[in-house]
């Protein structure tokens, strides 16, 4: 109620200070608009929310199926036969001593294994072959994989989690779409993890280096 | 004297001379100025009018648009959708490469020629590969035609497109003004502002500008339908053009097209603005180089390495 104060006070100086008091009112009020139309205020407002909040969309990690089975080669008309795991591994005692691929007499024989010093039960669960184990013995299904990896792997895991290994396609920006992220197991042979070798297929061709009098 | 001055014919000597000169004149002139005509024989008159992209208003830039995506249609028989989206606010895209897993296999090179509708004859690409013998810094001595497997022993590789400097010697030294730097770090060409004198190529530190010698040719089936004014609309010859971090993407949240065709995750892309960004991760935790340091360039691209 203080506009109602000057009208105690006679004459044009009740008229004068009632001017000054609606002055006053109209330059505060011109000062707060002034301050939400500032461009740069408006801005902080913009990009903290999208900061702060969780992400709209999801980032998805491609996650292996289970191996089908072993090969068991060609049949008559030529096509590879594979055999589920199970078919020999239920009724056949795991040998803990067969270390590498040159210890078997029969299956998986010839297949690329360069993975460190590792041996199959390393990774392979003898309980049950159609999941993995991990080196403290607990059971880990395939599609699961990346735990297995990132047991050794640590750095390189580290460096995924921060999106800084792996290739991916998407969104980089996850409030306007989602991202899907290769596994371990899109790029590296879990037998042979080295990133294989690859043929360069396209070049562009630079004009400086056309011959220069051809 | 007098007597000769009066039996002169009505064509003087000085008559006729004026006469054969400005015919020869004209002449000379319509010679000179057809390659002009002829150069300007595939332009519109509203091409020739356009004003500068920064001139532009929203109506005008509309029109233009239409116009361009009209002219695919003409001359490509493709229907195209050119959009000319605009800067992110609080967004600064920084790109940045990891040099212990890049094998120079050169699937960026060949994205980025699809992705940006480059000049198929040429094989155009913003990217180039170069293969550099391990513990050298020595750009001169790179190689980025090589086509045996990869990596070979004791090479490695390193992908260099647009650098998007903070501080870009090829915005200085255009004299017309056709390309600026973006408020989220990009540095753009307006192609229809071009005027080809390649002063720009010249200037670039990085060898990453690229000039259009021949009308590119792309065949219609292989034409990417989505483009952007500044971006990868279909350039004219005698243009100058360069890797724009693929903003008719990127500005509207996807990743880069060359990032997304790497076999090896080499790339890493993002919003440097953003604490929680990958690529601030990158920076923050990685053995971080860039290109030329010593240039005062101050790129917005990165190159790191794991250990």
């Amino acid at each position: 109620m203080p506009a109602r104060a000057p009208e105690t006070g006679a004459g044009r100086g009740g008229v004068f200070r009632r001017l000054g008091l609606v002055l006053m009112l109209a330059g505060l009020s011109a000062v707060v608009t002034l301050g939400a139309l500032n461009p740069g205020s408006r801005d902080r407002a913009q990009i903290e929310p999208q900061t702060l909040a969780p992400p709209r969309f999801a980032t998805t990690i491609r996650r292996p199926e289970p191996p089908a089975g072993a090969s068991a080669g060609l049949d008559e008309r030529g096509r590879q036969v594979s055999i589920a795991c199970m078919v020999c591994h239920s009724t056949r005692t795991p040998n803990a001593r067969n270390a590498t691929m040159a210890d078997l007499d029969e299956f998986h024989q010839g297949m690329h294994v360069a993975h460190g010093g590792l041996t199959c039960l390393s990774c392979h669960n003898a309980d049950d072959y159609g999941a993995l184990r991990l080196a403290g013995g607990a059971r880990i299904e395939f599609a699961d994989v990346q735990t297995l990896c990132a047991q050794c792997h640590a750095k390189i895991v580290r460096s995924y989690d921060h999106g800084a290994h792996g290739g991916m396609t998407g969104y980089w920006d996850l409030n306007r779409g989602g991202r899907v992220r290769n596994g371990c197991l899109d790029c590296h042979d879990p037998h042979a993890p080295a990133f294989p070798q690859m043929i360069p297929t396209f070049k562009p061709i630079d004009r400086f280096l056309e011959p220069a009098h051809g | 004297m007098a007597e000769r001055r009066t039996s002169l014919p009505v064509l003087s000597r000085r008559t006729a001379l004026k006469g054969a000169g400005a015919a020869l004149g004209i002449g000379a002139f319509g010679v000179s100025i057809s390659p002009l005509t002829k150069a300007i024989g595939e332009l519109t008159l509203s091409d020739l009018l356009q004003k500068h992209y920064k001139e532009l208003t929203d109506d005008e830039r509309g029109r233009v648009l239409a116009r361009f995506e009209a002219q695919a249609k003409d001359d490509l028989g493709v229907e195209v959708s050119i959009d000319d989206p605009k800067p992110i606010p609080g967004v600064k895209f920084v790109y940045a490469i990891n040099l212990s897993v890049c094998n120079g296999n050169g699937k960026c090179v060949e994205a980025c020629h699809k992705e940006n509708n480059h000049d198929r004859a040429s094989k155009q690409s913003y990217i180039r590969v170069l293969e550099l013998p391990r513990g050298s810094t020595d750009l001169e001595g790179a190689d980025s035609t090589y086509t045996h497997a990869v990596p070979a022993k004791d090479k490695y590789y390193l992908p260099v497109q647009c650098q998007q400097c903070d501080n870009p010697p090829c915005v200085k030294a255009c004299p017309v003004e056709a390309t600026w730097k973006e408020d989220d770090g990009i540095v753009v060409v307006d192609y229809s502002w071009c005027i080809g004198c390649r002063y720009c190529e010249a200037a670039c530190p990085y060898h990453a500008r690229r000039f259009n010698w021949q009308e590119p040719t792309i065949p219609p089936e292989e034409v990417n339908p989505d483009q952007g004014y500044l971006s990868n609309r279909i350039r004219p010859q005698g243009v100058v053009e360069k890797c724009h971090y693929c903003l008719h993407r990127t500005r509207k949240g996807r990743l880069p097209a060359c990032l997304e065709a790497c076999p090896t995750g080499a790339r890493v892309f993002g919003n440097i603005l953003d604490p929680e960004s990958e690529i601030r991760w990158v920076l923050e935790n990685k053995r971080v180089f860039f290109l030329k340091e010593e240039l005062g360039t101050q790129p917005a691209f990165f190159y790191f390495f794991d250990d």
